[in-house]
C-alpha cells in the first residue's frame, strides 16, 4: 500500500514519468472574450447611438470646430517658415521687418492653435466621459425594471461586462472619431498643401503614401491576429491566477502545487511568446515608416534640391515640403487604427443596444393604485403560469390565504412552489387567473405598493456589503436606530450584533461573507421584521444550521409570523406541522391541502413522503416521489 | 510599506494584508533590484542598450542631412556669385546628402525596431519569470495570511504590478538613454552652430520636461481616485444584479440608483477633474512647444539675414526641434514609469519576500506510514495576535485508529474546525504534538502529510473544469474507473450520468451549477480518490440531507474499514454511531464517550440531542446502530 502510495506521490513531481497527461487544467476553460470584433460600420448602432448624443449635440460641434481650427492652425506653421524664409531671408535680400510681420504671424497662429486645442480636448474629453456614465446609467436603470426572468437567464457577470468594457468601447470609438476628422482633415490638408506649393514635387513625394497604405492593409489582419493571440493568452493566465488566488485552499489540500505550477508554467510562457510576436509585429513597421519618410524626404531633398539649384521653386517651399513630410506619416497610423476600434465598438454597441431594448414586461397600469392599507388577504384565482411558452409550470391554481394565516408550501422539487411566490409579488405576470393581494389584483396596483406591503425572506439570505444597520433598515430607509435594534432584539441578532467588533456599524464584506450563514439569516429576518409588512413570504433555507442557531432562529420564526399573513415555502418539518394549513403542490398543481393532522389521517402524498423521513421534500430523489405519486394514483 | 526587505526575512504570520498604494515614493532598493534583474538576460540588454544609442546617433544625423541639403542647394547660387561653376557637382552633392539621410532614416528605424523589441523583450522576460515566483510564492504562504488578505489585492498584485514593473525595462531604462542621447548630441550640435540659438531652440525642454513629470504624477493620483471610484461603483451593480430579487422584493428601486448616481456622479466629478488636469498639461506643452518654435524663427532669422549662420543651420534647428518633440513630452511618462515601478515593485517584492510560516523543516522526511494512526497529545492552540478571533485549544488529547471514527461536536465556535486545520498542518501547534504513527508531523514533508490527511470542507471550493477534472483533482492520473467509483460513493454517479455531458459538464459559470449538497458530495468524491489514511469530514455534510448522508456513509464502508475517520458535525445523525464523541467547549474537550455513555451521562450532549429532536430541525432518526440499514 504504502509503496503504490510513495510511487503515485513521486509521479506527481515529474509528469513525464506518467504515460498519458494528467487529467488536469488551470483557469477557467471558456474564453471570456465574446466576440470581439464586429463590422466595422453597423447603421442600426449608429441610429441608436445618436440618440445618446443628441443631448450633447452643441458640444460635439464646438468641439469638431475646434478641430479644424486646430488642423488648420497646424497646416499653416510650416508655410509661414516658408514665407519667413523665401520672402524675409532668402536671396541675401533679407528684411527684417518682414521677418518680424512672419513671425509675429505665427506667434499668433500659435495662441489660436493653443486655444483651439485645449477647447477641443476639453470638450470631447468630458462629453465623452459624460457619455459614458449616461449609457451605463441608462442600461443599469433598464436592468432594475427589465423582467425577472431576463435576468435569471442572465450571468451576473455578463452584464457587468457590458456594463463596462462595452461601454467603454463606445467611450472610446466616440473620442477617437472626432480625432479621426481630425486627421484625416490633415492629411487631406497636407496632400493639398503640398500639391499646390508645387504639383510636380508634391506629386513625386506623395507618391510613398500608397505604398505606405498597402504596407498597413497588409499588415493589420496579421497583426491584429497576434494582438487577439495575446490579448488571449494574458486572460488566459490571469483566470489561472485567479483560481490559484480563490482556490488555494483546495489546492494546498490535495497538493496541487507541483501539477498546477507545470500547467501555469506552461499558460505563462504561451503569454511571453504571444506578446513577443505580437512585439514583432508592431515593431516591424518601424524600419518601415521610417524608410518610406527617409525615403519622401530623399526625394525632397535631391528633386526639390535641384529644382532650387534651377530656380524652379523657392528654398522656402523645400523647407516646408520637409516639415510635412515628417509629420504625414502620423494621421496614416491612427487612421488605420480606427478601423479596429470602429469593429470593436460596434460589436460592443450591438451588446448593449441588446440589453436596453429587453422588454420590460411587467409595468405599472396608467391607473394602478396606491393603497395605504391593506387586509393582508392572498387569492389565486385559476392561475396559470409558466417561463417558457407551451411549458407552464403552474396549472390552474386556486386557493385563499386569510389575514393573519400562516401557509406552508410543500412539495417536491420543481412542484411550483417558488413560482408561486414569486406571482404573489408580481414578479412575473400570470397566463391566465388572477392573484389578488388585500382583494385587489395585483396588476391594478402598483409595484411600489406590493414591496411595501409584502415583504420577502430569501433562502439564500442576500445581503449588501454596507454596514449592518444599514442592512436591516434595507426595507424602510428612514428607521431609526432605535427602531433597527428592536427588530435585531425580536429576532434575537442582537446578541451577537453587538458582540461584534463594531456592532451595529460592523462593514459587511461581499455578500455577508465574515457572518456566519446562521447569522445571516438572523439578519434577513430582522431586515423583513423592519419593512412590517402585513405579508410575509417566505422561503426557508434548505442548509442545516448549528442546532443552536437553529432554535434562534425558529423562535424568529415564530416572532416573524405573528399577526402576519405568511406563505412560507417550508423544508423544517417544524415549520410545516406548525403552520395553520399545509398546501401540497405536485407538478405545478394543488393536490391537497389541511393542516397536518388532517393530511397525515387522509394518507395521500403528504402522508406517504412525510413517512419517508427525510429533512425536507426537496431532498427526496425522484425516483422515490414517482413512487409515492404512482402508489397514491393505484390507491385512488 | 512600499519597501523591499532583502535583509531579515519575515514570516508570514508578521505582515498584515493591507498594503497602501504609495504614488510617489521612490524606493531605489526596489529599482535596483528590477535593474539587476533585467541586466541577467546579459546579451539582450546588451543589444537593446546598443542599438537604442545607435538609434538615438542616426535619428540625431537627420537634422543635420536636412539642413545640409538646404545649404547645398542654396549653393549654387553663393558659388556662381564667386564664379565657381558647378551644378553637377551641387546635384551630385545632394544625391549624396539624400542617400546619406535615406541611410540614416532607415538605420535609425532598423535600430529602434531592435531597441523596442530587445526592450520589450527583455520586459516581457521579467514578467514571465516574477509571474512564476508570485504564483508558486502563492502557493507556499500559509492559509493563515491567505485568510488575511484581499483576493482583489492579490490579483492587482499579479496583474497591474507586474506590468508596471515590466514596463521600467522599456520606459525607464532604454527611454532615459535615448533621451539623454537625443537632448545631448543634439545640443553639441547646436552649440556648435550657434549657441545662442542652441539655447532658444532647447529652451522648451526643462519647461515641457518638469510640467510633464509633474502632470503626470498628479494625473496618476486621479487614476487612481477614479479606479477607487469605479471598483466602489462596480461592486454597488455587482450587488444589485446579484441580489436583484431583494432589490425588487422591497421596492428598494429608488433607493439603489440613488446610491448609485452617488458614486457615478463622484465618479463623474473625479473623471472630469482628470480630463482637465490632462487638457491643461498636454495643451500648455504643445503651446510652449511652439512658442520656443516661433523665437527660433525670430533669432534664428535674424541671424540669416546677419550672415551669422546659414539658412541649412536654422532648418537644421527647426528640424531638431521636431525631432525632440515627442521623446521630451515622454519624460514625464518615464518619471511615471519609475514611480509606478518602484511602488509595482515594492508591492510584489512584499510577497515574493515573505517567508512561508509553514514549510517543511531542511531535515523533513516524507511520512513513513505504518498503520495509520493519528493521536493528538495534549494539544494547546491560539491564532497568532493578527486574528480577532481568539478561539484556542487546550488539552486536546485525541487518537484515531485505522477503522475506527471518531466524532466532534460543539458549539459554534469551541474549536471543531480549528482541530481538521491542525491535523493537516495548516498552522502548528503552540502547545503538545500531534503525531501520525508517532512521527510529529511538523518533522515531516507538508506534501506527505497532506497526502496522508484528507479533509473536506463545509463550503469545498469547486474549479471551473468538467466533473471528472473536478474528482480527479487530488490525483490527476486516476482512471475513470476510480473517478466513477468514488462518485458512486459519494452518491453523485447517478446524478452524473443524468447530465448532457455526464462526467464532462463543466462545473459553474455556463455549466452546471450545483446545489450546496451536490458541492460537497463532489467534494467528497473528491477527498477519497486519492489514497488517503485518514479521512476528516469537517461539517462536511451539513447541506446533504440525511437519508442520502446514511447511503454515502454505507457505500463509505469499504474506505472507511482501513482508515481513520473523524466527523466533525453539529448535526448528530452524522456521528452518533463514532466509536468515540467527544464535545468540545470553549476548546477544551468538555465530554468523551459513545452515544449510549453520553446519553446515560446526561450531560450537554444529551441535552444537545434533546434538542434538535425538539426543534424538529432532522428528522427523528430511530438508532438503530451504527449502520442503519435500510
Amino acid at each position: 500500500m504504502t509503496t503504490a502510495h510513495n510511487q503515485r506521490d513521486a509521479a506527481r513531481g515529474s509528469r513525464s514519468a506518467q504515460d498519458r497527461p494528467p487529467l488536469a487544467v488551470v483557469g477557467s476553460q471558456i474564453s471570456q472574450d465574446e466576440e470581439l470584433f464586429g463590422r466595422a460600420f453597423d447603421p442600426w448602432v449608429i441610429k441608436r447611438f445618436m440618440t445618446y448624443l443628441a443631448p450633447y449635440r452643441r458640444q460635439l460641434l464646438i468641439g469638431l470646430g475646434c478641430v479644424l481650427a486646430f488642423t488648420l492652425t497646424q497646416l499653416t506653421l510650416p508655410l509661414l517658415v516658408r514665407a519667413a524664409i523665401d520672402h524675409a531671408l532668402a536671396d541675401g535680400a533679407s528684411d527684417l521687418s518682414l521677418l518680424q510681420i512672419f513671425v509675429g504671424a505665427f506667434f499668433g497662429v500659435v495662441v489660436l492653435n493653443y486655444a483651439a486645442n485645449h477647447f477641443m480636448e476639453t470638450l470631447i474629453g468630458r462629453t465623452a466621459q459624460r457619455l459614458l456614465f449616461d449609457l451605463r446609467r441608462a442600461m443599469y436603470a433598464h436592468l432594475q425594471v427589465v423582467s425577472l426572468s431576463f435576468m435569471d437567464r442572465t450571468e451576473v457577470g455578463r452584464l457587468m461586462s457590458r456594463l463596462q468594457g462595452d461601454v467603454y468601447a463606445l467611450q472610446e470609438f466616440l473620442e477617437s472619431s472626432i480625432f479621426a476628422i481630425g486627421d484625416l482633415v490633415l492629411l487631406v490638408g497636407i496632400v493639398v498643401v503640398l500639391l499646390s506649393l508645387d504639383p510636380a514635387l508634391g506629386g513625386l513625394t506623395l507618391s510613398v503614401l500608397p505604398l505606405l497604405f498597402l504596407v498597413r492593409i497588409v499588415w493589420l489582419p496579421l497583426a491584429r491576429k497576434a494582438f487577439m493571440r495575446a490579448r488571449e493568452a494574458s486572460s488566459t493566465t490571469n483566470a489561472a491566477l485567479a483560481e490559484n488566488v480563490h482556490g488555494i485552499r483546495a489546492i494546498q489540500e490535495l497538493r496541487r502545487e507541483s501539477v498546477n505550477f507545470d500547467l501555469f508554467e506552461e499558460k505563462a510562457r504561451e503569454n511571453l511568446n504571444a506578446h513577443l510576436a505580437a512585439s514583432r509585429y508592431t515593431n516591424v513597421m518601424v524600419p518601415i515608416v521610417d524608410t518610406l519618410t527617409g525615403s519622401a524626404m530623399a526625394i525632397v531633398i535631391l528633386v526639390g534640391g535641384s529644382m532650387v539649384l534651377d530656380s524652379a521653386l523657392d528654398v522656402g517651399v523645400m523647407v516646408a515640403f520637409l516639415f510635412y513630410v515628417q509629420r504625414f506619416f502620423d494621421p496614416i497610423r491612427s487612421l488605420t487604427l480606427q478601423y479596429s476600434i470602429m469593429q470593436r465598438a460596434m460589436a460592443a454597441g450591438q451588446r448593449i443596444f441588446e440589453v436596453m431594448d429587453v422588454e420590460v414586461e411587467v409595468q405599472d397600469a396608467p391607473d394602478a393604485e396606491d393603497p395605504k392599507e391593506i387586509d393582508g388577504a392572498i387569492e389565486f384565482r385559476d392561475v396559470t403560469f409558466g417561463y417558457e411558452t407551451g411549458n407552464p409550470i403552474l396549472r390552474n391554481i386556486t386557493f385563499k390565504v386569510n389575514p393573519g394565516e400562516t401557509v406552508a408550501l410543500v412539495g417536491p422539487t420543481g412542484s411550483g412552489k417558488t413560482s408561486t411566490t414569486a406571482l404573489v409579488h408580481r414578479f412575473y405576470d400570470v397566463w391566465d387567473g388572477q392573484v389578488l393581494v388585500g382583494g385587489r389584483d395585483v396588476r391594478s396596483v402598483t409595484q411600489d405598493s406590493l414591496g411595501r406591503h409584502i415583504a420577502m425572506v430569501l433562502q439564500e439570505p442576500f445581503l449588501f456589503s454596507s454596514t449592518i444597520e444599514e442592512n436591516i433598515r434595507y426595507a424602510r430607509t428612514g428607521a431609526t436606530r432605535a427602531q433597527v435594534e428592536e427588530a435585531a432584539i425580536a429576532v434575537g441578532a442582537h446578541d451577537f450584533i453587538q458582540r461584534l467588533e463594531h456592532g451595529y456599524d460592523t462593514m459587511l464584506d461581499q455578500r455577508g461573507a465574515n457572518l456566519s450563514l446562521g447569522q445571516r439569516q438572523l439578519i434577513s429576518f430582522a431586515r423583513a421584521l423592519l419593512a412590517d409588512a402585513k405579508i410575509l413570504v417566505l422561503d426557508e433555507a434548505t442548509a442545516s444550521i448549528d442546532s443552536y442557531t437553529e432554535l434562534e432562529i425558529q423562535r424568529a420564526l415564530a416572532r416573524l409570523l405573528k399577526d402576519r399573513t405568511a406563505m412560507v415555502i417550508a423544508h423544517r418539518l417544524a415549520t410545516i406541522r406548525g403552520a395553520d394549513r399545509i398546501i401540497v403542490l405536485e407538478g405545478g398543481e394543488i393536490v391537497e391541502q389541511g393542516s397536518h393532522a388532517e393530511l397525515m389521517a387522509s394518507g395521500g402524498l403528504y402522508a406517504r413522503l412525510y413517512r419517508m423521513n427525510y429533512a425536507s421534500f426537496d431532498d427526496i430523489p425522484a425516483d422515490e416521489v414517482a413512487k409515492a405519486i404512482a402508489s397514491g394514483e393505484r390507491e385512488t | 510599506m512600499a519597501t523591499a526587505s532583502r535583509s531579515a526575512k519575515r514570516l508570514d504570520t508578521q505582515v498584515d494584508g493591507d498594503y497602501s498604494i504609495d504614488v510617489s515614493k521612490v524606493d531605489g532598493n526596489v529599482l535596483a533590484r528590477i535593474t539587476a534583474m533585467a541586466f541577467r538576460h546579459r546579451w539582450r540588454m546588451t543589444i537593446a542598450v546598443v542599438t537604442t544609442v545607435l538609434g538615438g546617433l542616426f535619428q540625431l544625423m537627420v537634422p543635420q542631412f536636412l539642413g545640409q541639403a538646404v545649404d547645398q542647394a542654396q549653393g549654387l547660387l553663393r558659388d556662381a556669385a564667386a564664379g565657381v561653376s558647378g551644378q553637377d557637382a551641387a546635384e551630385s552633392a545632394l544625391l549624396t546628402t539624400a542617400l546619406l539621410l535615406l541611410g540614416a532614416a532607415v538605420l535609425r528605424g532598423v535600430f529602434t525596431m531592435l531597441h523596442n523589441y530587445q526592450g520589450e523583450a527583455v520586459g516581457q522576460l521579467i514578467g514571465y519569470r516574477l509571474r512564476l515566483d508570485y504564483y508558486r510564492q502563492l502557493q507556499r504562504l500559509s492559509l493563515s495570511w491567505h485568510d488575511r488578505v484581499h483576493t482583489g489585492d492579490l490579483m492587482t498584485r499579479g496583474i497591474l504590478d507586474i506590468e508596471g514593473v515590466r514596463l521600467w525595462v522599456d520606459t525607464g531604462i532604454l527611454r532615459s538613454i535615448l533621451l539623454t542621447v537625443l537632448i545631448g548630441g543634439g545640443a553639441i550640435v547646436l552649440f556648435r552652430n550657434d549657441p545662442v540659438l542652441a539655447c532658444v531652440a532647447l529652451s522648451f525642454v526643462p519647461i515641457v520636461g518638469v510640467r510633464a513629470s509633474v502632470a503626470r504624477l498628479k494625473l496618476r493620483d486621479t487614476w487612481i481616485a477614479l479606479q477607487d471610484k469605479m471598483s466602489e461603483l462596480t461592486n454597488v451593480m455587482e450587488e444589485n444584479l446579484g441580489g436583484i430579487r431583494v432589490v425588487r422584493a422591497f421596492a428598494a428601486l429608488a433607493f439603489e440608483l440613488t446610491r448609485y448616481d452617488k458614486i457615478s456622479s463622484e465618479g463623474l466629478a473625479i473623471a472630469s477633474r482628470r480630463v482637465r488636469l490632462f487638457v491643461l498639461s498636454t495643451t500648455q506643452m504643445t503651446f510652449v512647444y511652439f512658442l520656443a518654435m516661433g523665437l527660433t524663427l525670430w533669432v534664428g532669422g535674424t541671424k540669416v539675414a546677419a550672415g551669422d549662420i546659414t539658412l541649412g543651420q536654422l532648418t537644421e534647428a527647426l528640424a531638431f526641434m521636431l525631432i525632440l518633440q515627442m521623446p521630451v513630452r515622454q519624460i514625464g511618462w518615464m518619471i511615471n514609469s519609475i514611480a509606478r515601478a518602484s511602488t509595482c515593485g515594492g508591492r510584489l517584492f512584499n510577497v515574493i519576500d515573505l517567508e512561508p510560516s509553514i514549510a517543511d523543516r531542511p531535515d523533513a522526511k516524507d511520512i513513513d506510514l505504518t498503520g495509520g494512526v493519528v493521536r493528538f497529545e495534549n494539544v494547546d492552540f491560539s491564532y497568532p495576535t493578527w486574528a480577532m478571533d481568539e478561539r484556542t485549544l487546550t488539552g486536546i488529547d485525541l487518537e484515531a485508529r485505522p477503522g475506527k471514527m471518531i466524532g466532534i461536536v460543539g458549539p459554534p465556535g469551541s474549536g471543531k474546525t480549528t482541530i481538521a486545520q491542525l491535523l493537516g498542518r495548516y498552522y502548528d501547534v503552540t502547545g503538545g504534538r500531534i503525531t501520525v504513527d508517532g512521527q510529529d508531523i511538523r518533522g515531516v514533508t507538508l506534501a506527505s502529510l497532506r497526502t496522508a490527511v484528507a479533509i473536506v470542507q463545509q463550503e469545498p471550493f469547486l474549479f471551473t473544469a468538467s466533473i471528472d477534472h473536478n474528482v480527479a483533482y487530488g490525483d490527476p492520473w486516476a482512471g475513470r474507473s476510480s473517478i466513477e467509483r468514488s462518485a458512486q460513493t459519494a452518491q453523485l454517479h447517478n446524478y452524473i450520468k443524468a447530465l448532457p455531458n455526464d462526467y464532462g459538464t463543466l462545473v459553474g459559470e455556463r455549466g452546471v451549477s450545483l446545489s450546496g449538497g451536490q458541492r460537497q458530495r463532489l467534494s467528497i468524491a473528491r477527498a477519497i480518490l486519492p489514497d488517503a489514511r485518514v479521512l476528516v469530514l469537517d461539517d462536511s455534510t451539513a447541506a446533504i440531507d440525511a437519508a442520502t448522508e446514511r447511503r454515502i456513509r454505507e457505500s463509505l464502508k469499504e474506505y472507511t474499514q482501513e482508515r481513520a475517520v473523524i466527523v466533525i458535525a453539529h448535526r448528530l445523525s452524522s456521528l452518533m454511531h463514532a466509536d468515540e464523541i467527544v464535545f468540545l467547549e470553549a476548546g477544551r474537550i468538555v465530554e468523551r464517550g459513545s452515544h449510549d455513555d453520553l446519553m446515560a451521562l446526561g450531560g450537554r450532549y444529551a441535552k444537545l440531542y434533546e434538542l434538535q429532536a425538539s426543534t424538529g430541525a432532522e428528522p427523528a432518526t430511530p438508532r438503530s446502530g451504527p449502520e442503519d440499514g435500510r
